[in-house]
């Protein structure tokens, strides 16, 4: 342990709007720590810089899971084990079931929260491709009121995103339109349990008498933010996923995706194996397109 | 309590008040100190190790509010009002628990360093699933690393003891019956 308790402040206000009013007085002075999965590491190896903390571990104004007819709208502080535990997540939107069981073990995914996935912004963050293919929303909150973007738009750069520094991520919302949609999700990791991505691809399309008519394909560690990858949905959109088709797509995704070589993998690998993720859910496309 | 017994009150740091075991505990503790090390060290419940300290091995694993927690992640601060189950609250009365006798007859532990964290993983399972299958068993203990079992007998440990938790309701219901 490297890390010093006494060098750095932290602080709980104690409800919602007494963090963003601490947060408005002194824009960009405090950092907010949540299930802390990913600032008590930092803190541990002594790489924490932060010297002022705020805490939202415990605002209920942030851990919720509500429906509407339209959306299901997920509270930035919930955690990977609330959304692993709601029925109507995984009945409705099994992608992001799916990826929560991704994160971590049982341990990180009890203190891990949705909005600490995204803010921390790693480019292999579990939730994200899920969460482009729903094609959701991302609305944050400060003292001056709310904003909604959608979430394809809040990663600006590397670990970088929309947030203002008087601003915390309030909720994800995403759209309940995507029950005859074909999804897919699959992770490339070291192992099964406890590995951060190599590659990971998501995929969700729409398809009517045989032709793509809506296609939404998201990646993590293809480029150094989780991104939709627009060219390859380009070259499906509107055809009907044949071998030509496949590959077409196969070589828009090669030359859209930018990975990089690193401690977890290569560059090459990375392509080849997205390649591939990308021609098995085609060919999923294909096989249900080919029935009567 | 210091190392020579006397309680040392640093009046530096405001109270943090939570219940560890049943025990209600107060501590001054700057903000940010682990829990891990409230536990190990301003508590003296030595039971939960430290391993990895980054979230990966599940040494230091706990329970707080009936939730499995790495303790190395949590800053004291967070834990003001929860309730905690350490390895040391397990056993009751001088009774081992299920899964320590368990841990105990199938070999489940061997250096001891991943134990406590294996015990109360494997606690939060069957208090959830009482009778897991194995690919269940596996996947609540993936975040708990141990270099020397080779998992089979704590898995094995864990099998053992959901069967054993399952006579002994079938028990106490028989005798509830009578």
């Amino acid at each position: 342990m490297r890390g010093n308790a006494e060098a750095h402040e932290l602080i709980a206000p104690g409800s919602l709007s007494a963090v963003l009013e601490l947060l408005a007085s002194q824009p960009g002075a405090w950092t907010p720590i949540a299930g802390g999965t990913e600032l008590m590491v930092a803190f541990a190896a002594g790489r924490l810089t932060a010297p002022k903390l705020v805490n939202l571990w415990g605002l209920s104004d942030l851990r919720f899971i509500r429906t509407t007819p339209e959306t299901v709208m997920i509270g930035a502080g919930s955690t990977f084990l609330d959304l692993r535990r709601d029925a109507l997540l995984a009945a409705e939107l099994p992608l992001l079931a799916k990826a929560s069981g991704w994160i971590g073990s049982v341990a990180n995914q009890s203190r891990a929260t949705i909005g600490g996935n995204l803010v921390n912004g790693s480019p292999a963050a579990d939730s994200s491709p899920a969460l482009l293919v729903y094609d959701a929303e991302i609305e944050m909150i400060s003292v001056r009121g709310r904003r909604r973007i959608p979430y394809a738009e809040f990663h600006t750069g590397y670990k970088r995103n929309m947030l203002a520094p008087d601003e915390l991520l309030y909720a994800i919302h995403i759209p309940r339109r995507f029950a005859r949609h074909r999804q897919y999700l699959r992770k490339v990791g070291t192992r099964r349990a406890m590995a951060i991505s190599k590659i990971a691809l998501a995929a969700t399309a729409l398809v009517e008498d045989g032709v793509i008519c809506e296609i939404r394909i998201g990646a993590a560690s293809l480029a150094p933010i989780p991104a939709r990858l627009y060219g390859t949905e380009a070259a499906l959109l509107g055809k009907s996923p044949t071998r030509e088709t496949m590959h077409a797509a196969r070589q828009a995704l090669l030359s859209e995706a930018k990975p990089i070589d690193d401690m977890r993998s290569t560059a090459g690998y990375r392509q080849t194996v997205a390649a591939n993720l990308l021609l098995e859910f085609l060919l999923e496309l294909n096989s249900e397109v080919a029935q009567p | 309590m210091s190392e020579n017994g006397s309680a040392e009150v640093n009046t530096q740091w405001p109270p943090i008040r939570f219940t560890v075991n049943g025990r209600s505990c107060s501590v001054q503790a700057p903000p940010m100190k682990r829990l891990l090390d409230v536990l190990r060290e301003d508590l003296r419940l030595t039971g939960t190790k430290e391993g990895c300290g980054e979230g990966e091995c599940g040494s230091c694993s706990i329970r707080v509010n009936g939730e499995l927690v790495n303790s190395c992640l949590v800053p004291v601060l967070q834990v003001d009002g929860a309730d905690i189950q350490t390895v040391e609250g397990l056993a009751q009365d001088g009774k081992l628990h299920s899964i320590q006798e368990a841990f105990l007859q199938c070999g489940g532990a061997q250096c001891g360093i991943c134990t406590p964290g294996m015990l109360m993983a494997s606690v939060q399972l069957l208090e959830r699933n009482p009778h897991p299958a194995l690919p269940e068993i596996r996947e609540a203990l993936a975040g708990n690393l141990c270099r020397c079992t080779g998992f089979m007998r704590i898995f094995e440990s864990v099998l053992s003891a959901a069967a054993a938790m399952k006579d002994e309701t079938e028990l106490a219901e028989t005798h509830d019956a009578r």
